[in-house]
């Protein structure tokens, strides 16, 4: 009885949370017909800021998988002062709102800042642009990569390495034909979460983008955007669109993650 | 000499690791590095390896100084207790990686691989991945893989102590054949003594980073250099007492010490097996009561108690328990039949302190 009730308030529990609103925003999305769905889908604005998620996501991405690596191994390999203190500030982004994130790089990079200056002699412009929009979506994403492989580089521990230098590789090859290797599923889990994270960010990018059609307008601000201006079929449908690529991309994984074991055990 | 090791030191911080330890090692020699752990034995193994850097001393490998080299040029297999396989590689790749490393043809790559499989029994096991193998297969890939390229030297890191006792045995037996057959120079670091007697042709006994003692499985159970060594390998009774007159008096017990001058403090040893016990009270001088009987599978120990409150272990056989009825709580009779000085610091021991006892009492009835 007692288990029938807990897994029937788990179930209502999903389905106010989850099904429910999914399922709304479908039958939304196609109120007007599948026609009024493609033309909002297909809208310039909105092929724009599907075009420019998918940029910022892609350099995002890039980035964090560098940089992520670089720090975990220091984090975890490096025994320096302040190792402690990096190390608890990596998980800053979580807990600090995304507006309260965009607000800053807004107070760093304004024209009368020397970082602004700076920039604005040279000619680059880096708030109401590109660079502010990846900067800030770097900040929301950047604990991800990092937190996936620094428990990986710990469990993995420093015997295979040197297993491998004592079969003569040199320092490099060491990186790249076992360090990486090793660290493969953290590198997928890293850039799943990074990939959705970067796709639905919205705060951050909403204050230092100046949400300037055709130019700064990610998908998240489109979305935002036709909910304002009462386009709600335009709305809805690309918050349709948003939704299927994350489930696109959490099928993904779990078919990597099903192939992988595919793998393992047919070797048995 | 294939490995010569001189004065080497280690520190990691303010902590001592390795003090000043020299040693060599024949070619085509088994050794054994034993010592409980923290004794510094794995880091003496590291620094040959060149995976540790000696804070000083000087490390030869076939008369060539290599403490420049890195680990890469020293031409050693080196095997890791928990087996460091590449767990994204299979079996043939995990052995041919060394070889890969050092640029081998592939058509010499497949048949030094193919000999490798058969030589430790993993023939089938070729395309398996180390998460689908046994303990013991994973140690084995593990040492193939380190042989592969032909190394000058292996080193093993407690190459047995993540696997369970039974297979344990079975890779002891093992490793002793693999060595009598390719007859490779081989170091290994146990804190096992059982398996550093079994295996190694010599053994260093190591402690707080010093060398205590090397020599052969015999010579460093008979003739211990030091108390430690005494007290490491294998059980030993030892108490302590004062010369006087020629003689230690230790309760009840007097150990001759007729080359010992009075008034010096000593430490008696001697092996469970010199201490005869019988039923019969009267049988032996000295009277004890039986606290303790433990059964080890070849023979019996018993924990006796003498009247002054000393603890004694004795090590009885089968034949002989069987015929006596012993119960713990009962009266006992016992002799001490050969005992040892202990080497201690600054006491240096005539040769002849070793010897029979005369005044354990009669070893007849």
């Amino acid at each position: 009885m007692i288990r029938r009730l807990f897994i029937g308030s788990v179930c209502f529990y999903f389905a106010l949370l989850l099904i429910g609103p999914i399922l709304y925003l479908a039958v939304q999305s196609f109120d007007e017909g599948i026609a009024a769905f493609w033309r909002e889908v297909t809208r310039p604005e909105a092929l724009h800021g599907f075009m420019l998620t998918l940029e910022i996501t892609a350099i995002v991405l890039v980035m964090n998988l560098v940089f992520g690596t670089i720090t975990a191994l220091v984090l975890v390999r490096q025994h320096f002062a302040g190792r402690t203190v990096l190390s608890g500030l990596i998980d800053l982004p979580f807990s600090v709102s995304p507006v309260i994130a965009g607000f800053m790089l807004i107070l760093l990079f304004g024209p009368e800042t020397i970082l602004g200056t700076f920039f604005g002699t040279l000619g680059v412009k880096v708030l109401f642009a590109m660079p502010a929009m990846v900067l800030a979506t770097l900040f929301a994403t950047f604990p991800f990569v990092v937190r996936e492989l620094t428990p990986l580089l710990q469990t993995i521990g420093t015997d295979t390495e040197e297993a491998a230098r004592t079969l003569g590789a040199n320092e490099w090859q060491v990186f790249l034909k076992v360090t990486l290797p090793m660290l493969r599923w953290g590198f997928v889990y890293g850039a799943t979460l990074t990939v959705a994270r970067a796709i639905g960010e919205f705060g951050a990018v909403l204050v230092v983008s100046g949400n300037i059609l055709m130019l700064t307008q990610t998908a998240t601000l489109h979305i935002y955007q036709s909910y304002v201006d009462f386009n709600y079929v335009g709305a809805n449908a690309v918050a349709l669109t948003l939704l299927a690529v994350s489930f696109a991309i959490l099928a993904l994984l779990e078919l990597a993650k099903a192939k992988a074991a595919a793998t393992l055990t047919s070797a048995n | 000499m294939k490995i010569e090791v001189r004065g080497l030191t280690k520190q990691f911080g303010s902590v001592q690791a390795v003090s000043d330890v020299s040693f060599t090692v024949k070619e085509g020699e088994l050794l054994g590095l034993l010592g409980p752990s923290g004794s510094g034995k794995t880091t003496v193994l590291r620094l040959i390896a060149g995976l540790e850097t000696p804070s000083g001393g000087d490390i030869y490998i076939d008369g060539k100084r290599v403490n420049d080299l890195s680990v890469q040029d020293r031409n050693i297999g080196f095997v890791f207790q928990h087996y460091a396989l590449f767990k994204h590689l299979t079996v043939f790749e995990n052995i041919a990686f060394g070889l890969k490393i050092k640029k081998w043809k592939p058509a010499e790559i497949e048949p030094r691989v193919a000999e490798l499989l058969s030589l430790m029994s993993l023939d089938a096991l070729e395309q398996r991945y180390p998460h689908q193998l046994s303990g013991g297969q994973r140690q084995r890939v593990a040492i193939a893989r380190s042989l592969a390229p032909r190394p000058s030297v292996l080193l093993l890191d407690e190459p047995f102590g993540a696997v369970d006792a039974k297979v344990r045995q079975e890779l002891r037996e093992w490793l002793i054949r693999l060595h009598d057959r390719l007859n490779v120079t081989s170091l290994f670091v146990t804190h096992d003594q059982e398996e550093a007697m079994e295996v190694s042709g010599r053994i260093i006994v190591f402690s707080k980073g010093k060398l205590e003692q090397i020599g052969s499985p015999a010579e460093v159970y008979e003739e211990p250099a030091t108390e430690f060594v005494a007290r490491f390998i294998g059980a030993m009774n030892i108490l302590e007492g004062q010369v006087l007159n020629g003689i230690v008096k230790i309760g009840s017990l007097k150990f001759p010490a007729p080359n010992i001058s009075d008034h010096v403090h000593v430490k008696v040893g001697f092996r469970p097996y010199y201490v005869k016990v019988a039923e019969d009270p009267h049988r032996y001088r000295q009277p004890a009561t039986l606290r303790h009987i433990y059964f080890l599978g070849v023979a019996y120990r018993l924990e006796i108690e003498t009247e002054e409150g000393l603890i004694l272990r004795s090590r009885m056989n089968k034949e002989e328990f069987r015929q006596y009825r012993l119960e713990v709580g009962q009266p006992v009779s016992f002799a001490v039949t050969h005992f040892r000085f202990l080497p201690q610091e600054g006491i240096s021991f005539p040769s002849s302190a070793s010897s029979q006892l005369f005044d354990a009492g009669p070893l007849t009835p």
